[in-house]
């Protein structure tokens, strides 16, 4: 069984339509890329599989389990979605780090809230920070937990960014072009945290403008084209070997660069 | 000068008491005004329209409109016209009438600047929130408040500083503030009358409180400056 089925999924905004019938699928453990140029509707799927956006029609499910059915009224409470949407993990391309709380709090902020408010009796704030600091140490930011967001470099900051999303579990990491704020010599620490997510054997979803990164990390290509999947399949066949017209076309103005 | 110095014991002393009137309505604005403007803003932003429109009718009317005909209205208004005199007579129902007139005045003015302060910050910090598994709740006090009052803090200390010289406009109703305290000098108070060094002197009052205001804001003001 997958972890994720998308099916149909459609959004639109007034008259535009920018999501015109998504379907795929991820399996557990497995890390897809979507490449596409701009306003192909990349990081509107990624909001709506988030439930930032609502989409017009179609189903999201996560381990066969329907999270989100437009056609089904009982999925679409407001209630539930706070629950539902844990399901997912997203990482901004804009890192989006609370500036009043330093590194560690960032990280910590959200399972202590849920705790609190869940009244979880045998809240282990200990446990949870020292799982807090095992991710430092992961991501390579031990020695930085006390700093501030503006204390902190773009490529730190984004790193921080992914370990705070990485401490509620979720079962899809997703990523929102993480580095495309970053410059270049910052976009290689990220990559390196995303890489070694992936060698755990983390579910991801990688919207990226990074081509190397998206073909040796990925173990799926998704190409998007005008709010549609142009093609999908192992990144060696999209990358190496692209079946439809509009790909080919898009990879080379890249291979150019 | 010889007067002078003759009076003046008699003068501070009857200033100091107006002043301690004037800093209580001070006091019971800000504390009434702070949260009210909250309540006030987030009706401003509903999403429901008619409640977004009311709120602003409202605001649109006490900015519109002159704090002292407010206050005039909130004194005379329930006794004259509807003939239920609700304050009461003496300096307290005064007092009362002052109050609720100048805290819904500021927090007409401050629901301007929390709206501001919210939408000011940027809406990623709403959605790093609710991708966390946050509720809206959790998001307004414990991501964006903070991030509000920080941007907010230049244009309140505007505000709070005019609060401080507008209490004097209570003594319409006859509110016994540091100024009616000082013009009663020239009518004759205390054994002292045409005297109007007094109702001069009332505003050195005004400046060093608004000294030690304005000290505290920028205090304030510093202690966040730790986050960007």
């Amino acid at each position: 069984m997958p972890v994720l089925e998308v099916r149909n999924m459609r959004k639109s905004f007034g008259n535009v339509e920018v999501l015109k019938g998504i379907d795929f699928t991820l399996e557990k453990g497995e890390s897809l890329s979507i490449i596409g140029s701009s306003g192909s509707g990349k990081t509107t799927l990624l909001r709506c599989l988030n439930f930032l956006e609502r989409p017009t029609a179609g189903s999201i499910a996560v381990n066969g389990e329907t999270l989100l059915d437009c056609s089904d009224p009982s999925t679409l409470r407001e209630s539930q979605i706070r629950q539902k949407r844990l399901h997912f993990g997203l990482v901004f391309q804009s890192f989006n780090l609370f500036p009043q709380y330093t590194a560690l709090e960032n990280v910590m902020i959200a399972p202590v809230l849920f705790a609190k408010e869940n009244r979880v009796k045998d809240f282990d704030k200990a446990a949870l920070k020292s799982e807090a600091e095992e991710l430092f140490r992961n991501i390579g930011l031990s020695d930085r937990m006390g700093n501030y967001p503006h204390q902190l470099s773009g490529g730190q900051q984004q790193r921080v960014a992914i370990a705070r999303a990485l401490i509620m579990h979720p079962d899809i990491l997703c990523f929102d072009e993480p580095t495309s704020a970053l410059d270049p010599e910052l976009t290689g620490e990220v990559l390196r945290v995303i890489r070694g997510l992936s060698e755990q054997n983390t579910t991801m979803i990688i919207v990226t403008h990074e081509m190397e990164f998206a073909r040796e990390v990925a173990d799926k290509v998704i190409f998007m084209d005008g709010g549609k999947i142009c093609e999908q399949g192992d990144p060696h066949e999209v990358f190496n070997h692209p079946k439809e017209e509009r790909t080919k076309q898009f990879l080379s103005r890249y291979s150019q660069k | 000068m010889e007067i002078f110095f003759q009076q003046l014991p008699v003068v501070v002393g009857a200033l100091n008491e107006g002043f301690l009137q004037t800093l209580k309505l001070f006091a019971v604005t800000l504390l009434g005004a702070f949260p009210l403007g909250l309540i006030i803003a987030f009706g401003s932003l509903s999403r429901i329209r008619a409640i977004s429109l009311a709120t602003q009718f409202i605001i649109w009317i006490i900015r519109g409109t002159p704090l002292m005909i407010q206050l005039l209205i909130v004194y005379y208004f329930p006794g004259l016209v509807l003939h239920n005199p609700i304050w009461g007579g003496g300096e307290s129902g005064r007092f009362l009438a002052a109050s609720i007139a100048f805290i819904i005045n500021y927090a007409c003015y401050f629901s301007e600047i929390y709206r501001g302060g919210i939408q000011s910050v940027p809406v990623g910090q709403t959605e790093a929130g609710l991708v966390l598994g946050m509720t809206k709740k959790q998001i307004f006090f414990h991501v964006t408040l903070l991030q509000m009052i920080k941007r907010i803090v230049p244009p309140i200390s505007n505000e709070i500083i005019t609060l401080v010289k507008d209490t004097a406009l209570a003594r319409i109703i006859a509110l016994q503030e540091v100024i009616w305290a000082g013009q009663a000098f020239m009518k004759g108070s205390h054994g002292i009358s045409g005297a109007i060094w007094p109702l001069f002197f009332t505003a050195l009052y005004y400046l060093v409180f608004n000294g030690i205001v304005t000290v505290m804001l920028a205090k304030f003001e510093r202690k966040l400056d730790y986050f960007r």
